[in-house]
C-alpha cells in the first residue's frame, strides 16, 4: 500500500515537475526566437547580411541584417549601430526609427539594429528580467526582445579565467570576452564575439565609412552618462553637436574623451583600426542601477525608480532623476536628435561632403507622440519591405 | 581556441547529463517526499541546460 502511494506521488509530483519545465522551456524558447519585424521605409535602397563582409559568421546567431539609405547626392557615409548592448534598448529603437523612416537626400546612413543579436536573445542571468517589452503603437504594438549585455552563453561558450583582449593584450574582465564593446576590433578566427567586431570592422572598411554612431544606455550611478565619447578624431564634431543639442534641443549631453588605454571599445578601437571617426553615445537608463527596485518592463519603458530617485538624493549619481523618470521615449529620442545634429554638424565642416537627412523625429517629436507613432504596422506593409531581426 | 571551447562545451553536456541522469534516479529511489521535491527542483535547471533552452 506504501508503495501504491509513492508512486501515485511520485507520479504527481514529477508531473507538477514537468509543467514547469514545459513551461518554462517554451517562455525560454519564445523568448529566444521572437520574431520582431522591420517595416523597411522609403529611404531604405538595400538591406545586407553582415556575413556578406565576413563570411565567418554566417549562419550564426550574430549574422544581423545591414540597412543601407542611399542619398540622391553624393556625400559621406554615417553608420549607426544599435544594439551593441541590446538590454539598452532605447539604441535599438532609435536605430529602428532610423531603418524605418529616415531618407536621405546628401551621402549614405548605413543601420544596424542588432550589433550583438545573440545577446538580444537572452536576459541577464539571474536578473529577472523581463523576457520582452512592448512599445505601445496606433496599430496595437510591437514587442521587442529585452536582451542582455553579453552574447548568449548558448552561443559562445565557456568564458575564460581572464580575457586577454586582442590585439592589446589588456586583461579584462572574464564576462567581457562576451561583450562586443570590448572585443573590438575583433579578429576572423577568434570567439563569436570577436568575429562579429571583425565582421563589422570589414563593413566600416569596405564601406569607407566616415563616421560611426554607436548608442547606447547608461545606469545613472556610472560616470560615463548623457554624453558624447570620442575617439581624438571626432572631438571637434562631438563637441559642436553636444554644444548644439544642448542649447536648441531641450536636453544636456556633455563630451568625453575616449581614453587611450582603455581597449576593445567602439570609441577606442574604430577609432585606431579604420579611417572613420567613432563616437559612442550614451543617454540614462535606470533601469539598469543596481540600487533599483523591481525589474521590470514598467521600470525598463517608464524609467521610473524610488530607489534610484533616493540614491540620487544621498549624491551617489552622476545624473539627475525625479519622480518623472526617464521614459524610453526620451532616451530614444536623445539618440535621433543626437545622430541628426551630427549630421548636421558634419555638413557644416563638410557641405560638398555632406550627411542631409529628413523625416527622423527629433527628440522633442519623439517625446511628445511616443515611438510607436513611428513604427509602422508590418500586417499592412508590403510583404517584400518587411524584414526580421 | 574554436576547438577547445568545443571540447569543453561537449564534456560540460555529457557532466550535464550524467547529474541530470543520477538526480533522476535518486528521484525514482527515494522514499522521502521531501527529497523527492528538492530533486525535481534541481533536475529542471539541468534540464533545461542539457535541452539547450537556457
Amino acid at each position: 500500500m506504501d508503495n501504491v502511494r509513492a508512486y501515485i506521488r511520485k507520479m504527481i509530483l514529477g508531473t507538477l515537475g514537468l509543467a514547469l519545465l514545459v513551461t518554462s522551456g517554451i517562455s525560454f524558447h519564445r523568448s529566444r526566437n521572437l520574431k520582431e519585424p522591420v517595416v523597411i521605409g522609403s529611404g531604405v535602397t538595400g538591406v545586407k547580411r553582415l556575413s556578406d563582409y565576413f563570411s565567418g559568421i554566417k549562419d550564426t546567431t550574430n549574422d544581423c541584417n545591414v540597412y543601407f539609405l542611399e542619398g540622391k547626392k553624393e556625400g559621406a557615409t554615417i553608420f549607426v549601430l544599435g544594439g551593441t548592448h541590446p538590454e539598452e534598448p532605447a539604441g535599438r529603437l532609435a536605430a529602428w526609427l532610423l531603418a524605418e523612416n529616415a531618407v536621405m537626400e546628401q551621402g549614405r546612413l548605413i543601420v544596424v539594429l542588432s550589433a550583438s543579436r545573440s545577446a538580444s536573445t537572452v536576459t541577464r542571468l539571474s536578473g529577472a528580467y523581463p523576457a520582452d517589452f512592448t512599445i505601445p503603437t496606433g496599430w496595437g504594438g510591437q514587442k521587442f526582445r529585452m536582451g542582455d549585455r553579453w552574447t548568449n552563453p548558448l552561443d559562445q561558450w565557456p568564458d575564460p579565467e581572464v580575457y586577454i583582449h586582442y590585439p592589446s593584450g589588456q586583461s579584462l574582465a572574464y564576462v567581457d570576452i562576451r561583450n562586443l564593446n570590448r572585443a573590438w576590433p575583433g579578429r576572423p578566427n577568434g570567439s563569436l564575439t570577436e568575429k562579429t567586431c571583425f565582421a563589422l570592422m570589414e563593413l566600416i572598411k569596405r564601406e569607407k565609412v566616415d563616421i560611426l554612431v554607436d548608442l547606447h544606455e547608461a545606469e545613472l550611478q556610472y560616470p560615463v552618462i548623457s554624453t558624447i565619447v570620442a575617439h581624438e578624431k571626432g572631438q571637434e564634431l562631438a563637441t559642436l553637436a553636444s554644444m548644439m543639442l544642448s542649447d536648441n534641443e531641450g536636453f544636456k549631453i556633455g563630451t568625453e574623451f575616449s581614453p587611450k588605454n582603455l581597449h576593445g571599445l567602439s570609441h577606442r578601437e574604430v577609432g585606431d583600426f579604420s579611417n572613420a571617426i567613432s563616437l559612442l553615445v550614451e543617454a540614462p537608463e535606470p533601469f539598469l542601477d543596481a540600487t533599483r527596485g523591481k525589474t521590470t518592463e514598467e521600470t525598463l519603458l517608464t524609467g521610473k525608480d524610488e530607489f534610484v530617485v533616493k540614491a540620487g538624493k544621498h549624491g551617489l549619481l552622476f545624473e539627475k532623476i525625479d519622480q518623472n523618470g526617464w521614459p524610453i521615449n526620451v532616451r530614444v529620442g536623445r539618440h535621433t536628435s543626437t545622430v541628426l545634429q551630427i549630421m548636421e554638424s558634419w555638413t557644416e565642416d563638410h557641405a560638398e561632403r555632406g550627411l542631409i537627412c529628413r523625416n527622423v523625429p527629433r527628440y522633442a517629436e519623439v517625446r511628445a507622440k511616443g515611438i510607436g507613432y513611428y513604427l509602422h504596422d508590418p500586417s499592412k506593409a508590403d510583404p517584400k519591405r518587411v524584414v526580421y531581426e | 581556441m574554436d576547438f577547445v571551447a568545443k571540447l569543453i562545451t561537449i564534456i560540460y553536456y555529457c557532466l550535464v547529463a550524467y547529474i541530470a541522469a543520477i538526480l533522476l534516479w535518486n528521484l525514482i529511489k527515494t522514499k522521502s517526499w521531501d527529497k523527492e521535491i528538492l530533486y525535481i527542483i534541481v533536475l529542471v535547471p539541468f534540464l533545461l541546460r542539457l535541452f539547450r533552452l537556457k
